[in-house]
């Protein structure tokens, strides 16, 4: 049997575990980034409106998923970057840029690390959807999409599966699109959080989902979508970025 | 003489080239003076404090915190801050938060504190702590209002903040909690001073019963567009009537 | 090797070696727990029990909708918070010991009788079975609302609350509960008191469960409130014929066709096979 244990103390924990989860989706020429907005602690809820997801520039949006308090003060040193940058060279940094600067911050602190899951999702230079996403430790990767958070498990393998087409054979004669259109991925975003909510218990309240579409690409699909709010920063960008705001389930 | 044996990755030590010793420069520790093993770091609270519960109502935040083992409340210009947690580390806290606000008074420039930026300033001041494995051990809720707005925030010993329409902190949460999101949720726009008072003496009376580290002994304080407002110490009612009836833990009957 | 004979109650036999596996770091299985809000409360004419319907697993919902309120007897009914495989047994053991009671001592069972067989049942296993219960009941000595805690101590107030929504749904009941209340304000109230549990605390969700017990008898209104309905799913996620794909193909009839041949007797019987 074990030894006589010692008197222990409990050292401070710097680390909390916030919950919540969040994914993003590349199409074409756009991209959506969404998260849930339910901040917990344990089996306690704090707040029921905590945003997850953030708007970079008029061609990027963050969205970051763990310990609350790294995310937030993680969030504001990229914007303070980003505003550096655009007094340095008069202009917005390009998403890829974006994406090294953070592998780099995050790295930086490779040894007390922001225990931050990061989703990068925004428009290329080249006018694509792209999604960045990272570890807390600074690797990261170009993807089509990216669950993260509490229910990234129930998540990523659904993506996977109508994102990918993972496991489904297409038609003989045909092959699965490489890109799906903004609406359909829009409900799949809706459905991936309606049923995460069903079965997570730390995912819920509201749903915060970003939509940044690329210059030159028709509205009209997204001028038919109740609610829906244009949050682009400067009147002559040509990118432009859209927020859809649902309830999500409360228990 | 080799003084610092196995940080040379397994190479002897060259006397020509280093003649004292000094390399690798990381083999050398930085001083600490002789009462370095005595200084402690606050790793649990020593002295605690109560809890406060927070409000929106239509005017502005209200607060209240029973008087057991209260420190007081912070008050600068229109906005108020309780705290609950060690003692020591609130009393440093407070300290820094006048040192701050003196040298804003000084300077002079029309430039005037609001509650936003005393919370984003102990948000950043409790998480540099936090970073430095040198918390503060408490939790902080401030709350303001300025510019025709009300604020409300929430921010603890980790740095995690955050806003809501009800806040509290410590075990209060999970009793008075409920109480005050289910009362105030969704009316904080239209909640009066009255109406605002009578949701906190109905959660201060159920702390009173049920936390067994509370008094039935508090105030209630206002922020509004008008200043700060904060009640002498006053009680609730309580009923202990029903436990006439209750005779044992189990099969007893007298 | 198993014991010759079987020794009634549990089987310690694997413990020496679970818990050496354990020291070694071997994970072990996770019971589902039903973090939880469960409560009872007295009225005018006898006792409403409460309950959520979350069953958890971790930070998995494992069940929508379970039930937690179990049946004892016609006139006792119990809520169970904690692992839920142990409230599961251990109501149905004391269910069946007190029918056996009943129809041993020929009277109508008492919730004394079933609050002492929890305790005494609890208290021997040392607090290992993690059943927290919430018992009420009406007999002959009147209305009776008991908590049981895991280790087998007991309460007897006109009031209680158990699970990790217990503070929630307490701080209702402090607030709201008065001395004889009719039975739909009742209902009301234990409905409150579980809809703080449900919307406060994670570990708790779904519906509410009502049980109302009077000497009239015993009104179980399962689903009484269904505040957390899922709403429809924006995409239809059926796949079309074909979308599996498979290596090789083997195709079976399930139907076996068989047919059926008279043979016809001999007149006087067959004679017996002596051979």
């Amino acid at each position: 049997m074990s030894p006589i244990s010692q008197p222990t103390s409990v050292a401070f924990n710097p680390y909390a575990e916030n919950g919540g989860t969040i994914l993003a989706i590349a199409g074409l020429d756009f991209a959506v980034v969404a998260g849930d907005t339910r901040q917990s602690e344990g089996y306690s809820i704090q707040t029921r409106y905590a945003p997850k997801v953030f708007r970079l520039t008029d061609k990027a949006t963050l969205a970051v998923n763990g310990f609350a308090a790294d995310g937030n003060i993680f969030v504001k040193t990229v914007k303070q970057r980003l505003e550096w940058y655009r007094h340095a060279h008069a202009k917005d940094m390009p998403l890829r840029a974006i994406a090294r600067l953070i592998q780099t911050m995050l790295y930086a602190k490779r040894f007390f690390p922001y225990y931050v899951y990061n989703i990068l999702g925004g428009i290329e230079e080249d006018g694509s959807g792209a999604v960045y996403s990272f570890d807390p430790v600074g690797s990261y990767e170009r993807e089509a999409c990216r669950a993260a958070g509490a229910a990234s498990s129930l998540i990523q393998p659904f993506l996977d599966n109508q994102i990918y087409f993972k496991n489904q054979v297409a038609v003989s004669g045909t092959s699965h699109p490489k890109h799906l259109p903004i609406l359909d991925v829009l409900s799949l975003v809706t459905d991936s959080f309606t049923s995460a909510t069903e079965r997570h218990i730390e995912v819920g309240d509201g749903l915060e989902i970003y939509v940044i579409v690329a210059s030159g690409r028709s509205l009209t699909e997204l001028s038919s979508i109740a609610g829906i709010e244009e949050v682009t920063g400067s009147a002559s960008a040509t990118d432009r970025v859209f927020v859809i705001r649902r309830e999500l389930k409360k228990d | 003489m080799d003084h610092f044996p196995g940080t040379h990755w397994g190479k002897p030590r060259n006397d020509n080239i280093d003649a004292y010793g000094t390399y690798p420069l990381h083999a050398h520790q930085p001083r600490t003076d002789a009462f370095a093993d005595g200084v402690q770091r606050t790793q649990q609270p020593v002295v605690t404090g109560a809890s406060v519960l927070a409000l929106k109502y239509k005017d502005g935040i209200m607060m209240a915190a029973d008087n057991l083992a209260s420190y007081g409340s912070l008050a600068r210009f229109k906005d108020i801050q309780r705290a609950s947690g060690d003692m020591a580390d609130f009393q440093q806290l407070k300290h820094i938060l006048d040192t701050l606000l003196i040298e804003q008074f000084v300077q002079d420039d029309g430039h005037k504190f609001g509650p936003t930026e005393i919370y984003e300033y102990l948000s950043r001041l409790m998480y540099g702590r936090r970073s430095k494995m040198d918390p503060l051990w408490n939790s902080l809720l401030v709350g303001g209002f300025k510019d025709g707005k009300s604020f409300l925030g929430y921010v603890d010993l980790l740095g995690t903040t955050y806003s809501a329409p009800t806040l509290r902190n410590w075990v209060w949460r999970y009793i008075a909690q409920p109480l005050l999101r289910k009362s105030v949720e969704g009316r904080e726009d239209t909640l009066t001073e009255e109406e605002a008072v009578k949701i906190l003496e109905g959660c201060m009376k159920v702390l009173f019963y049920r936390d067994a580290r509370s008094l039935n002994k508090y105030q209630i304080a206002a922020v509004t567009e008008k200043g700060i407002w904060i009640s002498d110490s006053r009680s609730v009612e309580t009923e202990w009537a029903f436990a006439e009836g209750i005779r044992g833990y189990g099969a007893q009957t007298q | 090797m198993a014991d010759v004979y079987n020794k009634a109650g549990f089987d310690f036999s694997n413990h020496v070696r679970n818990s050496f596996l354990q020291s070694k770091g071997v994970p072990f299985p996770k019971a589902t727990s039903t973090g939880t809000t469960i409560v009872g409360c007295l009225f005018k004419d006898g006792i409403v029990l409460g309950a959520d319907t979350r069953a958890t697993e971790g930070p998995i919902v494992a069940d929508k909708n379970c039930e937690k309120i179990h049946y004892i007897t016609d006139n006792i009914r119990c809520c169970g918070a904690g692992t839920a495989a142990d409230t599961e047994f251990t109501t149905a053991l004391i269910s069946s010991n007190m029918e056996l009671h009943a129809l041993n001592s020929g009277r109508k069972p008492r919730v004394v009788t079933a609050m002492t067989m929890l305790k005494q049942y609890l208290f021997r296993h040392q607090g290992a079975i993690g059943a927290a219960l919430v018992l009420g009941g009406v007999d002959s000595t009147g209305a009776h609302l008991f908590t049981v805690a895991p280790h087998g101590s007991t309460d007897k107030l006109p009031y209680v609350t158990m699970g990790s929504g217990s503070l929630a749904a307490m701080a209702v009941f402090e607030s709201q509960w008065r001395k004889d209340l009719d039975r739909e304000s009742a209902i009301n109230l234990v409905s409150a008191a579980i809809s703080a549990g449900i919307f406060n605390d994670l570990g708790s969700g779904s519906n509410v469960d009502v049980c109302v017990i009077t000497a009239e008898g015993t009104t179980m209104l399962r689903n009484h409130v269904t505040p957390n309905e899922r709403g429809a799913k924006e995409k239809r996620y059926k796949f079309r014929l074909g979308t599996t794909a498979w290596t090789k193909e083997s195709v079976r009839k399930f139907v076996v066709d068989e047919s059926v041949t008279q043979i016809s007797v001999p007149a006087g019987g067959e004679a017996m096979d002596i051979s």
